[in-house]
């Protein structure tokens, strides 16, 4: 029998605001446990919630990055439960009216281009976190998360398979992170998805029962546990049992997904309207703001790359698909830095070492102030490309500024084409049998001419200068 | 000189004069409050109050209540000073921070001398369900004084302070006013900031203020109220100085008797106050005209949907996990909350959460809760109307004088009728006060006056030129004669 997958994600992009929704305090990542909360995050009685108009902001530029809906005015609910991590006994969340409904998302899957619909993208508070395991005969609680605003990001049940569902996460990735919406830091749970996993078989029009793998935080392992939960859904039906409408939770060291205990989140949320927040009202002017201050996604940059910049096809897309890697690019390069042989540094050189380190160009020692400063050392003839690279890998382990480099080891280029033609000179009278070879017809010599010449000069000679003198004096 | 049942205007007169010093004021308030029977207070803050009377007496304190002695209702959170809403929950809880409501009122320079007692988070009216113990109604020790700011009301009923802050989210000041025979106003939702006030229902509570005469209660409104960042729900308008319009003729004013609030159920007394006060009234030159307000019968039954939902949601927080009080001997995290809020909260308040949670539950929202908030809506809609004619509504502000100790604990129903006449205004979020008007055998009876949206001064302009008419204000439970 043939089945069908049907897959619906539900991602949590943590915002990237300086304080959290409803809070002054800061949502700094990895401080002492509990130093980032303020009255209203420990729940005191008596405090109450203001929410944070830059997580708004922050939706809103999402929203209208996938064409949504933006509604203008939206509100906030309750959602109750009892949790120790949850230190008001509810979190704070949009259930009735979101800011965010519609909007599609496109993704590639092998070259096959398909668009998946989003449902809604709302706000919420996040929960502080429960740790079970720094005591032995205690579990403590940091809230140094609770607050922090989420944006759900919630998609129609139009994924197919676990590959849709990663080239989907990609693709939502690349976005919050290009609109500084999301810092896209999956191992520390900014970008986080449950998974809603059915099968059917295949022309079935009803859906499956659907089971709901929570709390995923890699593109791997969000294909792993799909396609775990797939293969156990079959065998489920294909035993003659039910799938169970069940939450569950994905084993990474085990590649399994396993139910959580249902007791506990067979909850009645008992959701309202929540009395102390007002609708949240986003002005006209507001949305112009939000509208002018929309940042150039990937798919632009890459035009505008390859037509203004004259910027290879294949380059122009590398850079533009890494918010990164294009701010550095269109600082580093101005009207005296040559855009091609940035990009062409950017993606071939810079790109190998960036991939042997594993870390992306902001953490990396090139500043965009040196780098444009070794461009132009280039394009002014100062050093060849060549030069460049030694220079650049010096900069890149010890982050020294490309022209005290260039200065103090000596690796200014030899313009002097009467030096050059002494050297090219001495190196022919050296090499008396293959000069009588080129001139018998072996071409191929001459490069062994140039690499000489290079050598001699420890490869500071001008490259142009090196072959003219040398055509000119072999002729 | 004894300052028992001294103004608060007179006070600060004395004090401005230097016939009396700050410092003599707050040391005769400690013994009055220590030879009181009423319960009145939970905390006092004797040590602080009196190092603050010496800065004043020193000169280092400026304000409009600068040097004087005024009461916090417990449910205002106090820094430094235990805060315990009148429950076990919180017996032992000590805020590190102050109400807006507390930091406006000592930015003026005000004393608090401690903290009053008061219905389990507000949740009464009686002030029989505190841990603490019931309060009792200075004019008989045998009857309580109203609820749930019923610490506050006695307090200033027996003449302890001049002056206590309070809380109303169905009648909480106005009808332990009434039953004590003081002057107690509620602004409109949203005047004052509720930053530091431990939410029941946090879309209707409003902190007002408690006081001898309208005019104080004017005077301690221009510090009560103000616009906070810190609530969202804290209305933006520009602070009105309330003692402005006080003196205004009422000449040609309309006051609106509601047409549905059948008064001919109610005792003779309580009748014949009415009859009394329409005729003063009259006498100033206001008219009366009966407005119809259809809907208010909805809101009794209205208000014990949304109280309660708002209650079960907002008390959840009382967990024994971060503060208050935590059951020892626990198995497990459920063990642990089921023990601590079971002995930490008292019957009134389990039974609100309860049917705050029945009526949010999957299933039941959309005939109760729901059905409640249209019905709120609807009330709202027939104060609108009737403020489209009327300048201020007037009823009785209870069905009753003080009733005894006991008497209605067993009667869930007819304690929540106490309310009867005061739900609605919280429900449509409109200013209401209640002035003293008359006495039931030796016991005081209320008049309630109901302003339109921001019409605080409006009221007070019609309490007090009634006040200036009639010396009912003026009794107290020592004055003898009450009839």
């Amino acid at each position: 029998m043939s089945w069908e997958t049907v897959i619906g994600l539900e991602v949590h992009a943590q915002l990237s605001t300086n304080t959290k929704l409803f809070s002054s305090a800061s949502t700094k990542f990895g401080s002492e446990p509990n130093t980032q909360v303020d009255l209203v995050d420990l729940g005191l009685p008596g405090v109450l919630p203001v929410v944070n108009k830059d997580a708004f902001k922050k939706a809103i530029t999402f929203g209208l990055a996938i064409n949504a809906d933006i509604n203008q005015e939206s509100t906030f609910d309750r959602k109750n439960y009892f949790y120790p991590d949850l230190p008001k006994g509810y979190q704070i969340t949009q259930m009735t009216l979101p800011i965010v409904e519609g909007g599609s998302i496109e993704i590639n899957v092998d070259g096959n281009i398909k668009t998946i619909n989003i449902t809604r993208a709302h706000l919420e508070e996040d929960a502080g976190k429960s740790i079970h395991d720094a005591y032995p005969d205690k579990s403590v609680i940091d809230l140094n998360r609770a607050g922090t605003p989420l944006l759900e990001i919630v998609s129609e049940p139009e994924i197919s398979s676990a590959k849709e569902a990663v080239s989907y996460m990609k693709a939502l990735h690349q976005l919050v992170t290009f609109l500084d919406v999301c810092d896209g830091d999956m191992s520390q749970g900014s970008l986080r998805c449950d998974a809603n996993v059915s099968i059917r078989k295949v022309g079935d029009s009803e859906l499956g029962t659907r089971t709901e793998i929570k709390n995923i935080n890699s593109f791997k392992f969000i294909e792993k546990a799909i396609n775990f939960e797939i293969k156990r859904q079959i065998k489920v039906l294909e035993n003659g049992d039910k799938v169970i409408q069940e939450t569950r939770l994905y084993d990474s060291l085990k590649d399994e997904t396993r139910p959580m205990r249902s007791k506990e989140f067979a909850n009645d949320y008992r959701y309202f309207p929540d009395p102390d927040l007002l609708p949240v009202i986003i002005s006209d002017d507001e949305m112009d703001e939000i509208k002018d201050s929309f940042p150039e996604l990937p798919n632009d940059k890459s035009k505008r790359y390859i037509s203004e910049l004259k910027i290879d096809e294949n380059e122009a897309q590398i850079i533009s698909s890494s918010r990164e890697l294009s701010i550095f690019f269109e600082l580093a390069v101005d009207s005296e830095s040559d855009p091609k042989l940035a990009a062409n540094l950017l993606v071939g050189e810079i790109g190998s070492l960036l991939n042997k380190d594993n870390i992306k160009i902001n953490e990396s020692n090139l500043s965009s102030d040196n780098f444009n400063t070794l461009l132009k050392r280039i394009s002014d003839g100062t050093i060849s490309k060549k030069i460049a690279k030694t220079v650049l890998a010096d900069i890149w382990d010890s982050g020294k500024d490309a022209d005290e480099i260039i200065k103090n080891q000596g690796l200014v280029q030899i313009q002097d084409e009467s030096i050059i033609q002494d050297i090219a000179q001495k190196i022919l009278e050296a090499n008396p049998d293959q000069v009588a070879a080129f001139k018998a017809g072996k071409d191929k010599l001459f490069g062994f001419f140039v690499g000489q010449v290079m050598k001699e000069t420890q490869g500071k000679a001008n490259p142009k200068s090196v072959n003219d003198i040398l055509k000119k004096l072999l002729s | 000189m004894s300052i028992k049942y001294k103004t608060l205007s007179e006070l600060k007169e004395l004090l401005e004069k230097k016939d009396i010093s700050s410092f003599e004021l707050v040391e005769e308030t400690f013994k009055n409050i220590s030879s009181s029977k009423t319960n009145s207070f939970i905390t006092l803050n004797e040590e602080v109050a009196l190092t603050k009377a010496k800065e004043f007496d020193q000169g280092e304190c400026e304000g409009d209540l600068a040097g004087l002695p005024i009461a916090q209702k417990d449910l205002f959170c106090t820094k430094n000073l235990r805060t315990t809403c009148g429950s076990r929950i919180l017996e032992n809880f000590i805020p590190p921070y102050n109400a807006t409501v507390v930091e406006n009122l000592s930015k003026a320079g005000s004393i608090c001398v401690g903290k009053t007692n008061m219905d389990e988070f507000a949740m009464g009216s009686s002030n029989e369900t505190s841990y603490f113990g019931a309060v009792k109604n200075p004019w008989d020790l045998e009857r309580v004084p109203g609820g749930s700011s019923g610490g506050s009301a006695a307090a200033v009923a027996e003449g302890l302070v001049c002056a206590a802050t309070g809380t109303d989210t169905g009648g909480s000041i106005r009808q332990p006013a009434a039953l004590c025979g003081i002057t107690g106003i509620k602004p409109t939702y949203g005047r004052a900031s509720r930053w530091g006030m431990i939410a029941f229902a946090s879309s209707l509570d409003q902190a007002g203020a408690f006081a001898r005469n309208a005019e104080d209660c004017a005077l301690l409104l221009n510090h009560i109220c103000s616009h906070d960042e810190k609530d969202s729900t804290s209305l933006s308008n520009d602070k009105e100085n309330y003692l402005e319009n006080i003196n205004n003729d009422l000449k040609g004013k309309k006051i609106g008797i509601v047409k549905e609030f059948d008064i001919s159920n109610l005792s003779k007394e309580v009748q014949d106050s009415f009859e009394q006060s329409k005729k003063i009234f009259e006498s100033l030159g206001a008219n009366f005209v009966e407005v119809s307000m259809p809907n208010i019968k909805l809101s009794v039954p209205t208000y014990y949907v949304v109280a309660p939902a708002e209650c079960s949601s907002n008390l959840s927080r009382f967990d024994g996990v971060k503060y208050g009080y935590r059951a020892e001997n626990v198995n497990d995290l459920e063990d642990l909350y089921i023990k601590s809020r079971s002995e930490g909260f008292g019957d009134e308040v389990k039974r609100r959460i309860l049917i705050g949670t029945y009526v949010l539950s999957a299933g039941f929202y959309d005939a109760y809760y729901k059905k409640a908030q249209q019905s709120r809506r609807m009330i709202k809609n027939d104060f609108v109307k009737a403020f489209s004619e009327v300048d201020v509504i007037m009823s009785p502000s209870s069905p009753s004088s003080a009733f005894k100790i006991g008497s209605k604990t067993e009667d869930p129903i007819e304690m929540y009728l106490e309310d009867l006449f005061t739900i609605s205004s919280n429900l449509a979020g409109v200013p209401a006060m209640s002035i003293p008007h008359g006495f039931s055998k030796n016991l005081p009876i209320g008049l309630q006056l109901i302003g339109n949206y921001l019409e605080e001064s409006e009221i007070l302009n019609f309490a007090h030129q009634y006040q200036k008419n009639t010396d009912w204000h003026i009794r107290n439970p020592d004055s003898g004669d009450n009839s």
